[in-house]
């Protein structure tokens, strides 16, 4: 198969429009006369379908939460990026597109990011306009801060709900679609497989997670922005609910997964509390402006920290990055809380946390101070810890926060299918191998309000859509595969609940392919997880029906996806023998012990084909070329 | 016809299908129960004065012919605003059942605001008490009215001789205290249905209001209370 | 620490319900409180019995879809926090606490403590927006919001669509849901010019659901996660006197409106 990016040559200013004007589009009157189905009401799917639904297309929406405004896109807290440069600090476009290829590490698109930087201008007008309530100043105008360790202040931020506000703006573009009728919206309905007729994707078969009743929809499209799969590592930042399973089966039925292995870990996290934790909850990287990371200086000292004198406590970051200090990037800072409690010398009950320390700065700006800049973050904190981080130092801890990798797509972000197109968190395309703070939120809104709609129209223009009906094989055939899984699952009547499974699977992936990874380690973990999954057909105990809402049965179907994304994952990780960004192999850092590229080897995206479960997967290399950005040794010293 | 004419119409009838229209007309109307309240309560203390035909002048004032529009008048307006509030109030109540057909197993109240939960029945039982209160004072249904001549009802010695039956005072003084929860909630929760709201001011409107419903108590039930004491004598 | 948890359970929106005992003998301190229902749940599932139903996701209190009573408190008992951030700490050993599903004629119960609050998308999608289309806003900078303003918009717009109001109102009225929305998009410039049509549409679609209505009890204030205010419903209260009676813009308005398709109670 040949990966073709469809990626526009010439001056990088004007890629996007050229591009836009070299697309077909479709007459007004002939939109209503195309469908298209959009999975997924986050950032990315939510703005997608109220704009397809603007244009005039037939839209049908669905999510598998109650509503659409409940996507995980809700829980983001910092910030949305743009290259607005209304500080006149030295902000562009360019700057954006530069900052963002470093950061990633130098794994993205050129392209892709560039348009990115340039259509991060527009969001914030959309959303503005929608009402959303950004942060402003006195004067009336937007307020920005400077986020993530980015030297200018370009983020844009509400509170510390900017995902919740933004994703409202885009729900309640949505449900105006929906009371109009142009979008019908299938809340608490799940995508179990995807529909491909005559090599184009042409519908989805969906469980309705109240009746249990297995249904197939068809149309010209199918759009996923089903967001991210951090869930593999059972613990993360996601929400419980949040899943790889309708990317999962994409890729089963032909879509190529790219570079699976690009996982990020946020350093800012409440560390575990015990073995009953559901999952874990981020506390936003901005405390690290004003809070000092330490951990004792010696092994297993327990004192509790105010009886711990300055002299014998270390500040691993500022001693190592004198330049940064405590605001180096996400993957420096986690890598090395990760060291220092492989060290023993983590603190709280579990020895896995660090000390981020409020006391110099409270002691400095005054506590009103620290209290007007983190209030709700230290009340959170509170909440879940029952301690005041006024008077003793946060406890924190690095956790899976967000995964780069994903379905790969083309400029247009259509995968390898035709007609499947691939939004957010879901796909690979921004993000390189490392996401920089407050893009994401970027990233979902550019595909969904302005990339998806202008590029969706070429393939709507030069296809012609025969009609399908539901006993079309292929469509037999989808829902007999979702009803098979099903049953074998509920026949499976072992002995151990889905959820003591996905505890295993997550703990052997974040071991081995967490936050650091050798060769070795993959290479066993790889003989560990298909003797797991077996296990797991085999064993697993789900009661109840499938004709009713089944809290189990939803998950064991996700876990089950889980097993064989896990082993894709690992085995991207053991083959790119390289350091970058998210991706830290401890047989390539440099002397002091930073993240070692090879770009003579490894400057590609790999895409992989599913070959069957067991089987190994083919890979098939985008490679990646740099006009602008030449690529660099990352250093923060 | 044309249409101008029609659409006040249909602009009161959608106003008033929808439950804010309701309750902005339980406002208007409380308010002015609330003024009518004032009005007496200020009119019956005249029972105090010194001077013990007062209140007497005061009926026959009232009741003078020359002021017959007058008191029909105020009659209608109160008779109207009684059946509107009321009417609104049972259409709520229809609602709030209809809207929560399976109660609660256990249910807590936070906070407990008493009176603002219990104002479908300190309602009604003030209406009962009104009707009552007719028929004693107006109609002379319960015990016999005097009168000092026509259109000069002997207010003094009906009040006086109407409280010295202990049942009859007792029951005054409770429907003066369902009246008092009633307006405890209602005073405030008039502006909150109009929309009038405001951080600093709200919480002080709240305390006018219980320090106004406490006060309209105290003087209202302080003339059963003084007869049964025998303070006040014919 | 034990706990003893009496808990509604019913099948589906159909069949009756009942209240059923439970105990949790090893309750930790720190779990949350659906961590101990997890717990409860692979107990459960161990001894062949069906799990309770509850919903959740992000439990990080943003999401809105936890939500159940705790001995008949929405969200049980402390302030400004959904279920799902209460944590066992606040409880003692031996504790007895219900567990019931909000009760609302427009939430059906789904099962167990699940239920369905579609009617409150449908109440946004009658008028909860501001109708701006990709692509048709001006520079953000080009309409100036004080920071009073769009502090306050902002403490209306963090409302996370729980339906606790509705839970604990006397009257399972959703004027607290109602009254964040209009008064978030009300307050600022963005949404004037629907401010009318808005609140007129949102209170009939409340009608059409079933909600109750407001007698300013503030229950639902006392159990919002978000801590949402009061004045909202006076704030929405004030929007729809006035778009009922004033301007004659609402009348042509009327006449379109008639002609819309309205947000119909599909499910
Ligand atoms: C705690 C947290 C904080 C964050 N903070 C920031 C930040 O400050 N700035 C930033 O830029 N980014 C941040 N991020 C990242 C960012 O929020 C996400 O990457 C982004 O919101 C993802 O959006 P999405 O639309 O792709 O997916 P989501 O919002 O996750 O939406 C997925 C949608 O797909 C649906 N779905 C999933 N599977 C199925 C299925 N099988 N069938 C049907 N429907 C399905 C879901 O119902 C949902 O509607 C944060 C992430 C987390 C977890
Ligand atoms: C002297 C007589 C009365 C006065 C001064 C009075 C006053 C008020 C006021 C000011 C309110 C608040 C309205 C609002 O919040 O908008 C109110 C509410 C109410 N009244 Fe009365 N009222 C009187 C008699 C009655 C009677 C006779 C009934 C019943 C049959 C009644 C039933 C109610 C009810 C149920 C409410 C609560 C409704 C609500 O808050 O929405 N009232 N009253
Ligand atoms: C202890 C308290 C009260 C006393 C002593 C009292 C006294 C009286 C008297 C003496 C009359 C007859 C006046 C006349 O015929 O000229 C009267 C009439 C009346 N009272 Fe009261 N009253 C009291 C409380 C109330 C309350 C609380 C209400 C309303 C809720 C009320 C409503 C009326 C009405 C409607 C009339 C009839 C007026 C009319 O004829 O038009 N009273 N009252
Ligand atoms: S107003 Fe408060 S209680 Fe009601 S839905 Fe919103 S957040 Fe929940
Ligand atoms: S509790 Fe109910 S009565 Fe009104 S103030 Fe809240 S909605
Ligand atoms: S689970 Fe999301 S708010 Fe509780």
């Amino acid at each position: 198969m040949e990966l073709n990016s469809k990626c526009p040559t010439g001056p990088i200013e004007t890629r996007w429009d050229r591009h836009r004007f070299s697309l077909k589009l479709v007459n007004p009157a002939n939109k209503r006369k195309h469908s298209i189905i959009v999975v997924g009401s986050g950032l990315a799917g939510g703005s997608a379908a109220a704009t397809l639904a603007e244009l005039g297309y037939k839209v049908k929406c669905f999510c598998f939460q109650d509503s659409p405004r409940r996507a995980h896109s809700i829980a983001a807290q910092g910030g949305i990026n743009a290259a607005k440069n209304y500080h006149n600090d030295g902000d562009s476009i360019y700057r954006l597109f530069y900052d963002t290829v470093k950061g990633g590490d130098f794994r993205s698109r050129e392209s892709n990011v560039y348009r990115l930087a340039q259509i991060s201008v527009n969001i914030i007008d959309q959303c503005v306009a929608q009402g959303v309530p950004f942060a402003r100043e006195y004067s009336g105008y937007l307020d920005n801060r400077s986020f993530g360790g980015a030297q200018v202040s370009r983020t844009f931020y509400a509170r510390g709900q900017t995902g919740q506000q933004l994703l409202l703006g885009a729900y309640q573009a949505l449900e105006r679609q929906i009371g109009a009728g142009h979008v019908e919206m299938f809340p608490r309905t799940e995508m179990l497989d995807l529909i491909v007729i005559d090599g184009r994707a042409r519908g989805i078969v969906t469980r309705n997670l109240l009746t249990g009743r297995v249904e197939s929809f068809v149309a010209d499209a199918v759009v996923l922005a089903t967001g991210g799969y951090g869930n593999v590592y059972y613990l993360s930042t996601n929400a419980k609910g949040s899943n790889a399973t309708a990317i999962w089966r994409a890729h089963k039925r032909g879509a190529l997964f790219a570079n699976p292995c690009y996982t990020q870990i946020h350093p800012t996290c409440i560390p575990v509390s015990g073995d009953y934790q559901s999952k874990l909850t981020l506390m936003s990287e901005s405390l690290r402006n004003d809070g000092r990371v330490w951990v004792p200086l010696r092994q297993g000292d327990h004192r509790p920290p105010h009886q711990i004198p300055k002299s014998e406590r270390d500040y691993y970051l500022e001693r190592r990055y004198p330049a940064f200090g405590n605001l180096v990037p996400r993957d420096v800072a986690s890598r090395n809380a990760k060291n220092v409690c492989d060290e023993g010398r983590g603190v709280g009950e579990s020895g896995l946390a660090v000390y981020l320390d409020f006391h110099d700065a409270i002691d400095r700006l005054g506590k009103h101070v620290i209290r007007e800049r983190y209030g709700n973050l230290f009340d959170m904190y509170e909440r879940i810890t029952g301690e005041d981080p006024y008077q003793v130092p946060m406890r924190i801890f690095p956790a899976i926060h967000y995964t780069m990798g994903g379905l790969w797509v083309d400029y247009n972000l259509m995968s390898s299918i035709p007609g499947l197109y691939v939004l957010g968190e879901a796909n690979f395309s921004d993000h390189g191998a490392n996401r920089l703070g407050a893009s994401a939120l970027m990233q979902g809104l550019a595909d969904g309000y302005f990339v998806l709609p202008n590029t969706i129209c070429d393939y709507l223009a030069s296809n012609r859509f025969e009609p399908v009906d539901a006993s079309h094989a292929a469509v037999r055939d989808a829902e007999n595969q979702v009803a098979e899984i099903t049953r074998r699952l509920l026949d499976a009547k072992g002995t151990r609940s889905v959820d003591s499974f996905h505890r295993e699977l997550g703990a052997l992936v974040w071991e081995y392919c967490g936050m650091s990874r050798t060769a070795e380690g993959l290479k066993h973990v790889l003989t560990l997880i298909p003797e797991l999954r077996e296990r797991y057909w085999r064993e697993v105990k789900v009661l109840g029906s499938d004709g009713e809402l089944n809290q189990s049965l939803e998950k064991a179907g996700r876990v089950a996806d889980f097993f064989e994304l896990a082993e894709l994952m690992c085995i991207d990780a053991l083959h790119r023998n390289e350091s970058c960004g998210g991706h830290f192999r401890e047989e390539y850092q440099t002397a002091d012990g930073e993240a070692a590229r090879d770009d003579r080897h490894f400057s590609y995206a790999g895409a992989w084909e599913f070959r069957g479960v067991g089987n190994a997967p083919e890979l098939h290399k985008e490679p990646l070329e740099f006009e602008y950005v030449h690529p660099a040794q990352r250093s923060y010293k | 016809m044309s249409t101008v004419a029609t659409r006040p119409i249909r602009r009161a009838v959608r106003f008033y299908t929808a439950p804010i229209g309701k309750k902005a007309v339980m406002a208007l109307t409380g308010v002015i129960l609330f003024g009518y309240i004032v009005g007496h309560l200020l009119g019956n203390l005249q029972i105090y004065s010194s001077d013990p035909d007062q209140i007497n002048r005061y009926a026959a004032f009232l009741h003078s012919p020359s002021n017959a529009g007058l008191l029909w008048g105020v009659r209608l307006l109160l008779l109207v605003a009684v059946v509107l509030h009321i009417i609104a109030s049972v259409q709520l109540w229809r609602l709030k059942h209809a809207a929560r057909p399976i109660g609660y197993v256990k249910k807590d109240d936070v906070p407990s605001a008493y009176a603002a939960r219990t104002m479908v029945w300190s309602g009604p039982i003030i209406a009962a008490f009104v009707i009552f209160h007719i028929l004693h004072l107006t109609t002379g249904n319960v015990v016999p009215l005097r009168e000092l001549g026509p259109n000069a009802p002997d207010v003094r010695y009906n009040l006086i001789s109407g409280f010295q039956h202990p049942a009859i005072a007792i029951f005054y003084i409770v429907a003066m205290v369902l009246l008092c929860m009633h307006l405890y909630h209602g005073l405030w929760s008039m502006f909150q249905s109009v929309g009038i709201s405001h951080p600093r001011y709200t919480p002080k409107l709240k305390k006018a209001a219980a320090v106004c419903a406490i006060l309209i108590l105290i003087g209202e039930i302080s003339i059963p209370i003084s007869v049964m004491a025998g303070l006040l004598t014919y | 620490m034990r706990i003893v948890l009496h808990i509604w359970r019913q099948r589906n929106t159909n069949e009756r319900g009942r209240m059923v005992r439970y105990e949790v003998p090893a309750v930790n301190q720190e779990m949350s409180f659906l961590e101990m229902l997890d717990v409860l749940n692979e107990d459960l599932i161990s001894k062949d019995e069906e799990p309770v139903a509850f919903d959740h996701d992000c439990r990080e209190g943003i999401c809105g879809m936890c939500g159940f009573m705790i001995n008949g408190v929405a969200h049980g008992p402390i302030r400004g926090t959904t279920v799902c951030q209460l944590h066992m700490r606040h409880y003692h050993d031996g504790d007895e606490l219900y567990l019931e599903p909000w009760r609302s004629r427009a939430f059906p119960v789904v099962k167990d403590l699940v239920v369905n609050r579609g009617s409150f998308d449908r109440l946004i999608a009658a008028g909860g927006f501001i109708s701006a289309s990709t692509g048709s806003g001006p520079d953000g900078n080009a309409m100036l919001v004080p920071k009073q303003v769009a502090d306050r918009a902002m403490d209306a717009a963090t409302c996370i669509g729980c339906g606790a109001c509705v839970a604990m109102c006397p009257n399972a009225s959703a004027s607290l849901f109602m009254g964040a929305k209009v008064s978030h998009l009300g307050l600022l410039p963005q949404g004037q010019p629907e401010r009318r049509r808005r609140v007129l549409a949102m209170e009939a679609q409340a009608v059409e659901e079933g909600f109750g209505h407001c007698t300013n009890i503030g229950e639902c204030e006392a159990v919002c996660p978000k801590e949402i205010k009061l004045e909202v419903i006076a704030r929405m209260n004030a929007d729809f006197i006035r778009a009922s009676w004033g301007g004659r813009d609402i009348e042509e308005d009327e006449s379109e409106a008639a002609k819309r398709p309205r947000a119909g109670s599909r499910r």
